[in-house]
């Protein structure tokens, strides 16, 4: 069996709110999934259902071929998960804190211990009373209590938020890490930018609906967004034919830019470079991850 | 089992590190000696056994204190930590909601068995050391006392539990136990008495007058440790003793009850709710 979890066509209602609204996607093993939309999207939603802290009004959640919400519990074992904002009891230090979680999960305690370095806390730091630690260091104490009894499922909300850039590298590090022991990793952001190459897969939620899922070249394939190209004339020479022509060029100052679809990028950019003199500078802008996100919240998810 | 000793021992833990622990011990300990040297003063050491006399200021200690320490401790266990946040990490791990309850239950209950053992045992200690004869009677009573206080303490506790899991923040639970303690140690007394001089002499029903000293906990603590034995007659309550079938097993069974009930619905609610 490959697949990790299984949402089936699930929605959730909290009294007039839909939050969810009959989203399906399987994960499967080894698979770093992002999950991607606006605060109030219903990420926090949906990982809630995979831990079985709330149940869905309708469909159905497996996670490692069992229902989350039901039973012993035994599921979650195999579960890590760390929570948007993530907080802890104060008077306690890091390392009692972890040694609870551990012993709330069966996990040998001086097992978890490892996880401090592999996290980046100082034995020095994990001694102290998590009052004194900083945002990004709660963050990296949550993290370790995610991965404590090596988990086959890791649900992480917003796991990089207040990270500073060095330690969002080690984080993705170590994500990496994750996915080749054949772990599934699903991350939510609001952001798409920080996960170019991270993530095997998107989906992209608005609104308590999925509106885009795959990997980022299918999306971007799927999106069909044009490339923009820049190009500022040589001052002494006639303006050439292919300028005058084609009314896809807009004037912007000295500079003029055109929106071309992927299949035309190439033979626009022969024809424009086909006498180098006429040109002072050339300059191509391929759509960014932002630009591709913008995309599917604003068309709502036509595939 | 394992998962509510797991609980129960952070909470214990938490207690030590905050100084729950500490500052309620040293505050029983403290108002108990205080009160079994100053209050037996006025008895002096003639014919009355002074050990008694500590049992009935102390019962007394208890009803106004032993209570709001469990309300103090309890109302925040779970409101507080779902305000913080950490209730949903915990809740995401192999445990059951039921075993959160009672780990913390058993928890809060052991900090308040610790402070309530150290601060009277302190003033039963101290009054021995003054070589006082007390008798092998007085001592099981004052045993049977701290062991009521703190059946009294559980009482409140699961009380708390339930303020805790019915409000939806922490100021509102702190005000709800506010509101239950003044209820029961203070208004519900005076709202006794003054219907009993409002009845003006004529005979209240004896088993309407055992209903409402059971349905307050904190009366029938009262009965139980004051009711009987020497420490009856100083008190004064005897009377109301005697004239009641309220024998000291059911008192009991109703303290217990008390305990079970609120701790069982705040189970249930917090059971079903969705986190």
């Amino acid at each position: 069996m490959t697949m990790t979890v299984e949402i089936d066509e699930v929605s959730k209602r909290y009294g007039k709110v839909e939050a969810v609204k009959n989203v399906a996607f399987d994960l499967n093993v080894g698979e770093t999934i992002a999950l991607v939309g606006h605060n109030g999207a219903g990420k926090t939603t949906l990982i809630k259902l995979m831990l079985g802290l709330i149940r869905p009004t309708a469909g159905q959640v497996r996670v490692l071929g069992e229902d989350p919400a039901r039973g012993d519990f035994a599921v979650r074992q195999r579960l890590g998960y760390l929570p948007e904002s993530v907080s802890f009891h104060l008077a306690l230090t890091g390392r009692e804190t972890l040694s609870f979680y551990a012993r709330l999960k069966r996990v040998d305690v001086t097992k978890a211990d490892v996880l401090f370095e592999r996290v980046g806390l100082t034995p020095e730091a994990a001694d102290r009373p998590v009052r004194t630690y900083s945002k990004g260091m709660r963050q990296r104490l949550g993290l370790a209590q995610a991965l404590l009894g090596e988990p086959r499922v890791l649900l992480l909300d917003e796991p990089t938020s207040g990270l500073d850039p060095a330690l969002r590298r080690s984080f993705y590090d170590l994500v990496a890490d994750l996915r080749d022991r054949g772990a599934t990793v699903l991350l939510s952001s609001h952001a798409l930018t920080e996960l170019e190459g991270r993530a095997d897969r998107v989906i992209i939620v608005n609104r308590g609906i999925k509106i885009a899922d795959g990997t980022l070249d299918e999306l971007r394939r799927i999106a069909r967004l044009p490339t923009r190209i820049s190009i500022r004339l040589a001052n002494d020479r006639p303006a050439p034919v292919w300028a005058n022509g084609s009314s896809r060029w807009k004037k912007n100052g000295q500079t003029l830019e055109a929106d071309v679809l992927p299949e035309d990028k190439i033979a626009l950019l022969h024809d424009i470079t086909a006498h180098p003199d006429e040109l002072a500078d050339l300059a191509v802008a391929e759509p960014t991850l932002d630009d591709l996100y913008a995309h599917f919240l604003n068309g709502q998810g036509k595939p | 089992m394992t998962n509510i000793l797991i609980i129960a021992r952070k909470e214990i833990q938490e207690g030590l590190r905050n100084r729950w622990v500490l500052a309620t011990t040293l505050l029983l300990a403290a108002l108990a000696l205080t009160l079994s040297f100053l209050g037996s003063a006025p008895t002096g050491n003639v014919g009355v056994n002074r050990l008694d006399v500590v049992i009935v200021s102390l019962s007394s200690l208890t009803i106004f204190l032993v209570p709001l320490i469990a309300l103090l401790l309890s109302h925040d266990a779970v409101v507080g930590e779902a305000e913080r946040g950490t209730m949903l990490l915990l809740l995401s791990y192999p445990i059951g909601r039921s075993e959160v309850i009672l780990g913390k239950f058993l928890g809060h209950l052991a900090i308040l068995a610790f402070a309530t053992f150290c601060g009277y045992g302190a003033a039963a200690l101290a009054m021995s050391g003054t070589g006082a004869e007390v008798g092998s009677q007085s001592w099981i009573a004052f045993g049977f006392m701290v062991g009521y206080s703190v059946l009294l303490g559980a009482i409140f506790l699961a009380i708390g539990y339930l303020t805790s899991t019915l409000a939806s923040e922490r100021s509102t639970a702190g005000g709800i136990a506010i509101g239950i303690w003044l209820f029961f140690v203070l208004i519900y007394d005076m709202a006794l008495l003054g219907g009993l001089v409002a009845a003006q002499g004529h005979a209240v029903p004896p088993l309407l007058l055992d209903l409402l000293l059971v349905a307050n906990p904190t009366d029938a603590y009262r009965l139980l440790n004051l009711g009987t034995g020497s420490a009856g007659a100083l008190s004064g309550l005897a009377g109301i003793a005697e004239n009641s079938r309220l024998s000291p097993p059911v008192l009991t069974i109703a303290l217990l009850a008390w305990t079970i009930v609120p701790l069982a619905v705040a189970n249930l609610i917090f059971s079903r709710r969705e986190a």
